[in-house]
C-alpha cells in the first residue's frame, strides 16, 4: 500500500501529530464540500497546508453536476484522506457508509483505508451527534479493525466513553458544524482534554466543527487540543485562499502559545516598567 | 431484469455480474464501493457475483465533505 509522504516536524515547529498510525506535519484538517468549484478547494487545501482531508461518501453520479469527480482534484500522495459518515442518522447508516469508505479508499491505495471520521447525527436542525448511536458504532467499527475518529458533543462524560470504547481519538464539537460559532464551551473541552489524557498524554483531541473565523483555531489550540477539523469556516468564506492561509497562521499561534505557556489572568495591573526610580510621587 | 441501483429502477438484459454492471454504467471500478441487498460486496468479488432480479444496489464514490 502506498504511504503518504511523512514529516518529521509540524509546521509549528513542535512535534507531528500522530493520530492512530497516522503521522501528520499539520494539525490542521480540513473538510472538502462546499466550495464553488473543486479548483477553488485544491487552492484552498494547499493555503491551509494541511495533509489531512476528509471526504464523503455518496452515491455515484449525484455529486457534481457537470460530472466531475474530487479524487480527480485531490493528490492520494500528498493527502491522507479521511472519510466520513456525514449524514448517518443510525450506527447502522454510519456502518455500512464506513464500510464503503473503506473498499473506495482500499482501491486507491491510500492508507486512510484504515481509519473513518465517525458522525451518527441525532437531529438535523442542528447536525448534533447522537451519543448512543455514536457509542454503538464506534463499538462495531473498532472489533471491524478501523481507527475511529469519533465526531461528539462536547460532553466530557460521553468522551470518555468513547475513548473506552477504543476511538483512536474523540473529536468535540466546539459548537455546531457549519454555524461559525468557535468555541462555546473552553470549559467543558478543557475537562474533556483533563480526563482523556489523564494518563495518557499522547491521547488525541481534536475540536471538529463549529469553528468561525482564526480566532475560533487559535483559542482551541491555546486550550491544549491536538488539532482542529473544520471546513465551512474556509469553504464559505468570502475569500476561500486567503482564509486557509489565516486558519494555518493560527493553528502554528495557537500551538505556539500553548507550548509556551501563557501567564495567569489577575484582577489587578502587574507594571512592566520598574517602580524603583520613577520620578514624582505615586498615589496609594 | 430488473435492478434498483441507487434508488432508482433500471432494466437490464441477460445475465449480469457487478463487473459488467459497473462497465455498463462506464464507472471506474477502483474508485466506487458496491453494495448489494445491503452487504458491501468487495472489488475482488466483482466479477463472478452475478446479480438477480430485484437486487436494491447502492454504488458509491468520494465527494465532497467535512
Amino acid at each position: 500500500m502506498a504511504t503518504v509522504a511523512v514529516d518529521t516536524k509540524t509546521s509549528s515547529g513542535d512535534d507531528p501529530l500522530q493520530l492512530g498510525n497516522h503521522v501528520l506535519a499539520s494539525r490542521l484538517v480540513v473538510g472538502t464540500g462546499k466550495y464553488d468549484t473543486l479548483e477553488l478547494m485544491q487552492q484552498s487545501l494547499e493555503a491551509a497546508r494541511t495533509r489531512c482531508v476528509t471526504v464523503a461518501v455518496r452515491r455515484e453520479r449525484l455529486y457534481d453536476a457537470r460530472g466531475k469527480n474530487i479524487l480527480d482534484y485531490l493528490d492520494p500522495q500528498r493527502y491522507l484522506l479521511l472519510p466520513n459518515t456525514a449524514g448517518c442518522y443510525t450506527a447502522q447508516d454510519a456502518l455500512r457508509t464506513a464500510r464503503m469508505g473503506r473498499e473506495i479508499l482500499s482501491g486507491l491505495e491510500n492508507p486512510g483505508a484504515d481509519w473513518v471520521k465517525l458522525e451518527v447525527l441525532g437531529d438535523s436542525k442542528t447536525l448534533l451527534p447522537d451519543p448512543v448511536g455514536t457509542l454503538e458504532a464506534t463499538v462495531q467499527l473498532v472489533a471491524e479493525g478501523f481507527q475511529v475518529l469519533c465526531y461528539t458533543n462536547d460532553d466530557p462524560v460521553t468522551a470518555r466513553r468513547l475513548k473506552e470504547a477504543g476511538a483512536t481519538a474523540v473529536m468535540p464539537a466546539g459548537s455546531p458544524i457549519g454555524s461559525g460559532q468557535g468555541i462555546l464551551n473552553p470549559n467543558n473541552i478543557r475537562i474533556i482534554l483533563e480526563y482523556l489524557k489523564a494518563n495518557d498524554p499522547n491521547y488525541p483531541v481534536i475540536v471538529d466543527a463549529g469553528v468561525g473565523t482564526a480566532s475560533d483555531v487559535a483559542m482551541a489550540m491555546e486550550l491544549g487540543v491536538d488539532g482542529v477539523l473544520l471546513n465551512t469556516a474556509i469553504a464559505a468564506a468570502e475569500d476561500p485562499v486567503l482564509m486557509a492561509h489565516a486558519m494555518h497562521h493560527a493553528i502554528c499561534a495557537g500551538r505556539q502559545a500553548y507550548l509556551a505557556g501563557r501567564i495567569p489572568k489577575r484582577l489587578y495591573a502587574t507594571a512592566s516598567s520598574p517602580a524603583e526610580g520613577a520620578i514624582g510621587r505615586r498615589p496609594r | 431484469m430488473r435492478l434498483s441501483i441507487n434508488g432508482e429502477d433500471r432494466d437490464f438484459d441477460g445475465a449480469l455480474s457487478i463487473r459488467d454492471l459497473l462497465g455498463q454504467l462506464e464507472l471506474a471500478s477502483q474508485q466506487v464501493a458496491v453494495e448489494v441487498n445491503l452487504e458491501l460486496i468487495p472489488r475482488d468479488q466483482h466479477e463472478r457475483y452475478e446479480l438477480g432480479e430485484g437486487d436494491s444496489l447502492e454504488i458509491v464514490t468520494l465527494a465532497g465533505g467535512g
